[in-house]
């Protein structure tokens, strides 16, 4: 149904989005060495065109950086990437899967965890309890095995392992302190740790991270970017959201930059700072 | 060309909006069937359907008129106001204590009047025949009591939680409705009592083909007649003033409403004005109607202006109306096929398909009022 | 409340108490003849009382004692003469009534109160304990006042636990739905009554005699986990669809569908139906015939009205039937010279009333298994989803979890539990029919919920109590109460023509049309509760506990294997609760 308006929008994209270099070696790329690739990805609201053909990918391993002045439709690809919002056209592939237009719960479940601009703690529940809710594959989620007797014993030794990862994870980031306060108390950059923390309870193959550094003080601000680094260091991949240009210029190895809805450039920091069209789209005169 | 712009239009509609054409083919199929019905001898006649069709639309407007104070309060307090068919009943027993006072003075002892006691409905003889200015005394005393009934409501339950979620407000006004209909009870009694004289309203037989007749009741038409200049009073009140225009903005748009906020007490005051003084006035004619009412008329009515409000879109003045005339005329027309126990049972299924399927009612997306 | 109304009570019926006439109460303006030269003794009482522990009681209790031994001395020498002359509530009333006029001498009883608030603080279950107790304090005493015997009060109590026992498990099943789901359900009648008629048609006798429809006879076990199992389908086939809805539109949407489950259940066109050769129906609105209640049968052989008693009928019937102790026997006299009055304490209980007490005694285990089947639902991972979703769905959604298949399971297991509920309740009187599952009922269990407090299944006990014993039950004994001690002459049957009188200054047809009317009043005071509590206390009793939603209690596993960086700060840890612990025990067997 939707195949040829898609196949032309493509087309479009491309046309537009002139002559992006990866565009056209994306569907070749090896889904192992990428884990998250997304295709000619387009979203209109009513009249408005919100991405129009965004490709890129994000390599296995990457600190990947995806930036764009406001309006540039990071947002947007961001909430089409993680089901928020069904793309009008486009392919987003985690995998090698097509997860396109798939619910939320099910992409996370898929191991593409995000969070989010505004941190959503839960406020009523324990920084704990916040930690314990994230892990995927918990038995005592069904109900049967959390009221019948016989099978209540299995939960409770996996809460008891829950529990041991969560505490060593608060530890990683440094907020066990706040491990039994409720998340409603915490500061704005707590939070922010919280919700990486949780995110990463829940073993992600890739954690999708919207603006993680908004609101945080400087020496949280610093605090979390070393826990990414490390934790890059280990193997996890991110997709970062920012609209800081020097953030994401000094942290990440890879860099896409959005304008108009679609992908302007794409590379290494100093790849994309040299870039005419991003220097003039973006940066204006600032550098 | 033509045909296949055709099929494509045709093609879009059934892709965005299936449910609109879903409904169209029920519709459509129960209109053949009608139809066929009609057209085979002993089954239905056309005296018939025309009073399905004459008794929905008096069914649907009383509905209607109850509905439109609920569809504003709902869209610009923003909860469902489960209080409001006690403000029907309200303003009904407030109205016909008024009428009866006017009918029956000099005649009957006046506490009896006032509580619409034990009397002869016969002797006291109430119609729009005989006494119509005691029912126009009794209409509007029924609206200026439930709109001075729905403010002092306000302000003792509903201001001080001007800012909790509808969830809240609408488990107050379960609770309003409770001590409201208890409260009529106590003060008026549990019995279905008669109100006007069933012998002198007129009835006009209305020739159909097929040699049957329509009977139209003169309280039925009354009932049509002051529903319909009622709605259109509303109409030019929120057309012309500023404060009605406002309003108006505000319930259709929730938006808008959003981005402006609480609304102002100026608008929740009016807004109370108007859908109390409906709810009164529609719980009379309702009322004038039946010939009879009890304590509690307005609480099995409310699902049914539910169905109505929601019918027609929360917010939308007409909408409300039109989804009244539709519950009503569905739930009559209901009778063709299923037994009458099962008619109100259609009108809830109605409801909740449009509710499933199409929660913005069905007449979203179009500017009314 | 209790000790005011015990207050009250004493100094109406003055003549058999005189020290509530000389304690002189200065609050109670009636008969309250100040007596000046008691307020020293007063002191020296709250002093007393004021130092607590065992002088506290040590005086509280000699203060029953003299209660005890002025009643002897006043009305003892004529005790047979007294409406129910020697009995064991006599006696103790007015031992009672002495007592608590001394804790009480200056209102507010604040010894008494302070000891309330006390024990309050303690835990969920103190809390349960207490409001169960005044429930008995105050039945005891609408028993004393209205002279009923022993039996009487024990059936009045079997009657008020078994509305609080019926209560309590709806709220907790309406507490999993709106407390932990944040589903709003005003369907519950509905889900009661399939779950009712599908248990009543599968188990019903196949002949119930010409007044009935027959069911198809099968095991009660049967007919009840079909009724509980349709119950929770038809939750299914409501959820599917209706989750996504906004929840003003998702309770609109249940309200009517129980209605046309009402509705269905009343129509004529399933009164009586044949399928496949079998004959059965809904009854109509006539109604329908349960099968024998099976507590029955622990004391009679068989479920009809003359049957004889089985065995253990056959030993508890006439042992409680005759239990009557002689304390002093006719005749005896103290020291031989003084005579007394013979004493007889009259337990005897009758049949009726003990198989009604031996049912509520059912009922409360099956109030304990829904509380911890719903304390163990809350506490797991299940629970904490469910919470998060109460919270913010899309956090819930975004960590992987289906939000929509919590949300269904949970409402199915919910209206699996009110159509139980429904059975327990319905099914044991014989009989019921479509006007008992009006959407009032629905309303009633939102009300106890909300006094209980939405959140916890503690409060939803206590909520359900609070309801049968002070806005259900209590009513209906105050009027009894009151029509007992005050003439009121004929009652007005119309209001106005209560309210005339007024103008002569007469109150009393108005009390009298009021009391008359106290069902009525009764609504209109749920309507006010209501109102009352969503504007002052939403939260209600014991709401918006924070009880942590875990399988095992939150802590640093190991004793603190942590090298002393992040010292857990206990600053808000609510865990000091009954349910939580319940739980853990039930989680670590």
């Amino acid at each position: 149904m939707s195949s040829e308006p898609g196949g032309a929008d493509a087309d479009d994209a491309t046309d537009t989005a002139v002559d992006t270099p990866a565009a056209a070696a994306e569907g070749a790329r090896d889904a192992a060495e990428h884990p998250l690739v997304v295709e000619g990805l387009h979203k209109t609201f009513g009249g408005i065109t919100a991405v129009d053909g965004a490709s890129f990918s994000v390599a296995e391993g990457s600190l990947t950086g995806l930036i764009g002045p406001n309006g540039a439709g990071k947002s947007t690809t961001f909430n089409c990437i993680t089901g928020v919002h069904t793309p009008t056209s486009g392919r987003i592939r985690f995998r090698g899967d097509d997860i396109t237009g798939m619910a939320p719960h099910a992409i996370a479940q898929r191991g593409l965890v995000r969070t989010f601009q505004i941190a959503r703690e839960l406020p009523e529940m324990t920084v704990l309890e916040n930690m314990m809710l994230a892990p995927k594959g918990q038995a005592g989620e069904r109900l049967s095995y959390a009221v019948v007797p016989g099978l209540r014993d299995r939960v409770v030794e996996q809460e008891e392992e829950l529990l041991e990862r969560a505490w060593q994870q608060l530890e990683f980031f440094e907020i066990d302190h706040l491990a039994e306060e409720y998340a409603g108390t915490l500061s704005g950059g707590q939070r922010k740790l919280l919700e990486m923390a949780r995110a990463l309870m829940t073993d992600p193959e890739v954690v999708l991270l919207d603006e993680p550094l908004a609101g945080v003080n400087p020496t949280l601000e610093e605090k979390l970017l070393d826990r990414i680094h490390e934790l890059r260091e280990m193997g996890n991949t991110f997709l970062f959201v920012e609209h800081d240009m020097d953030v994401i210029m000094n942290n990440c190895e890879h860099v896409i930059v959005m304008h108009q809805g679609s992908v302007l450039a794409e590379g290494t920091p100093e790849q994309v700072t040299s870039d005419e069209r991003v220097v003039e789209a973006y940066l204006g005169g600032d550098v | 060309m033509g045909i296949s712009e055709t099929y494509s239009r045709g093609r879009n509609l059934a892709v965005s909006r299936p449910f609109v054409l879903v409904a169209v083919a029920v519709v459509a199929i129960l209109t053949l069937d009608i139809g066929r019905r009609l057209a085979a001898p002993g089954g239905l006649t056309s005296a018939q359907l025309a009073t399905f069709l004459w008794e929905g639309l008096v069914v649907g407007l009383s509905i209607g008129l109850a509905g439109v104070g609920l569809s504003m309060t709902y869209s610009i307090l923003n909860f469902a106001n489960f209080g409001h068919g006690d403000y029907v009943t309200s303003g009904a027993f407030a109205g016909w204590a008024v009428t009866w006072l006017f009918a029956g003075a000099g005649q009957f002892d006046l506490a009896t009047l006032l509580f619409i006691g034990s009397v002869s409905t016969r002797d006291l003889g109430v119609s729009m025949l005989e006494t119509p200015l005691a029912i126009l005394a009794g209409l509007i005393v029924a609206a200026a009591a439930t709109i001075g009934l729905s403010l002092l409501i306000d302000r003792l339950v509903y201001k001080p939680m001007r800012d909790d979620e509808g969830i809240s407000l609408l488990i107050a006004s379960i609770g309003v409705a409770l001590a409201l209909r208890y409260t009529i009870f106590i003060v008026f009694g549990q019995r279905t009592r008669g109100l006007t004289d069933a012998q002198s309203v007129p009835e006009f037989a209305i020739p159909v083909g097929g040699g049957g007749t329509l009977d139209v009741g003169g309280h039925e038409l009354t009932l049509v007649v002051i529903a319909a200049a009622l709605m259109l009073g509303v109409h030019l009140l929120l057309q012309t003033t500023k404060l009605g225009k406002a309003m108006r903005a505000m319930a259709d748009n929730e938006d808008l409403a959003q981005v402006t906020g609480i609304p102002t007490e100026r608008v929740v005051r009016f807004t109370w004005i108007i859908g109390g003084g409906l709810a009164g006035a529609s719980g009379f004619l309702i009322a004038l109607e039946r010939g009879a009412m009890n304590f509690q008329f307005g609480w099995i009515l409310l699902l049914m202006i539910f169905a109505a409000v929601i019918l027609g879109g929360i917010g939308s003045i007409y909408g409300a109306m039109f989804g009244g005339v539709t519950i009503g005329i569905a739930q009559n027309l209901s009778l063709v096929w299923i037994p009458s126990e099962f008619s109100t049972v259609a009108a809830f299924g109605v409801m909740i398909v449009v509710l499933l399927f199409k929660p913005d009612g069905l007449f979203s997306g179009v500017t009314t009022a | 409340m209790s000790s005011a109304d015990a207050d009250a009570d004493g100094s109406s019926d003055a003549t058999a108490a005189p020290g509530g006439a000389t304690a002189g109460d200065p609050g109670d303006g009636d008969n309250g003849r100040y007596v000046s030269g008691w307020t020293p003794y007063r002191e020296w009482f709250r002093d007393r009382w004021a130092q607590g522990g065992a002088a506290a009681w040590g005086t509280a209790l000699a203060h029953l004692l003299v209660g005890a031994l002025l009643f002897a001395l006043v009305a003892g020498f004529d005790l047979g003469s007294l409406p129910i002359g020697g009995s064991l509530i006599w006696f103790l009333y007015l031992s009672l009534t002495v007592g608590v006029l001394y804790v009480a001498t200056a209102p507010p009883a604040e010894p008494y109160v302070a000891w309330l608030d006390e024990r309050w603080m303690e835990s969920d279950v103190d809390k349960l304990l207490i409001v169960l107790g005044h429930v008995v304090l105050v039945f005891f005493v609408f028993a004393v006042a209205l002279g009923l015997p022993f039996n009487g009060l024990v059936g009045a109590l079997a009657s008020v636990f078994f509305f609080t026992a019926v209560y309590a498990m709806m709220v907790l099943a309406l507490n999993l739905h709106w407390g932990y789901a944040g589903i709003f359900n005003i369907g519950i009648a509905g889900f009661m009554a399939v779950g009712v008629y599908v248990m009543a048609i599968l188990s019903g006798s196949t002949d119930p005699g010409p007044a009935s429809v027959p069911g198809l006879g099968l095991p009660l076990p049967i007919g009840i986990l079909g009724g509980v199992v349709a119950a929770a389908l038809v939750g299914l086939v409501a959820a599917l669809p209706a989750l996504r809805l906004r929840a003003d539109y998702f309770a609109i949407v249940t309200v009517a569908l129980s209605e046309i489950i009402r509705i269905t259940l009343k129509s004529t066109a399933l009164q009586e139906f044949t399928i496949a050769g079998i004959t059965t129906g809904t009854g109509g609105a006539t109604g329908i015939t349960m099968p024998g209640n099976p507590v029955r049968l622990l004391f009679y052989q068989s479920f009809d009205a003359g049957a004889e008693p089985a065995l253990l009928g056959s030993v508890l019937f006439p042992l409680l039937e005759g239990l009557r102790v002689t304390l002093i026997p006719p005749g005896s006299s103290w020291l031989g010279i003084v005579p007394l009055p013979a004493f007889t304490l009259d337990l005897a209980v009758e049949p009726a009333v003990i198989a009604n007490l031996a049912y509520v005694l059912v009922l409360a285990a099956f109030v304990a298994l829904f509380y911890v089947l719903l304390v163990r639902t809350g506490n797991s991972p299940f629970g904490r989803v469910l919470k998060a979703i109460r919270e913010d769905e899309v956090v819930a959604k975004s960590l992987g979890k289906d939000t929509n298949r919590f949300k269904i399971v949970a409402f199915m297991f919910g209206c699996g539990l009110m159509g139980l509920g429904g059975i327990l309740w319905q099914g044991s009187q014989g009989f019921t029919n479509p006007g008992a599952f009006r959407p009032i009922i629905t309303f009633y269990i939102w009300v106890a919920l909300i006094i209980g407090g939405a959140g916890s299944n503690t409060g939803s006990v206590l909520g359900g109590a609070l309801f049968a014993g002070a806005i259900w039950e209590g009513p209906v004994y105050v009027r009894r109460v009151v029509t007992n001690f005050v003439e009121f002459g004929d009652t007005p049957g119309t209001f106005p023509a209560a309210v005339a009188p007024l103008i002569e200054g007469k109150v009393l047809p108005l009390l009298s049309f009021l009391l008359a009317n106290v069902s009525a009043l009764r609504f209109i005071l749920v309507g006010v509760i209501l109102v009352t509590l969503m504007q002052r206390r939403p939260e209600g009793l014991l709401g918006h506990r924070k009880e942590e939603a875990a399988a095992i209690p939150l802590t640093r596993p190991g004793g603190g294997d942590g090298d002393g960086i992040g010292e857990p700060t206990a600053a808000a840890d609510p865990v000091a609760d009954g349910g939580r612990d319940d739980a853990a025990d039930g989680g670590a067997r």
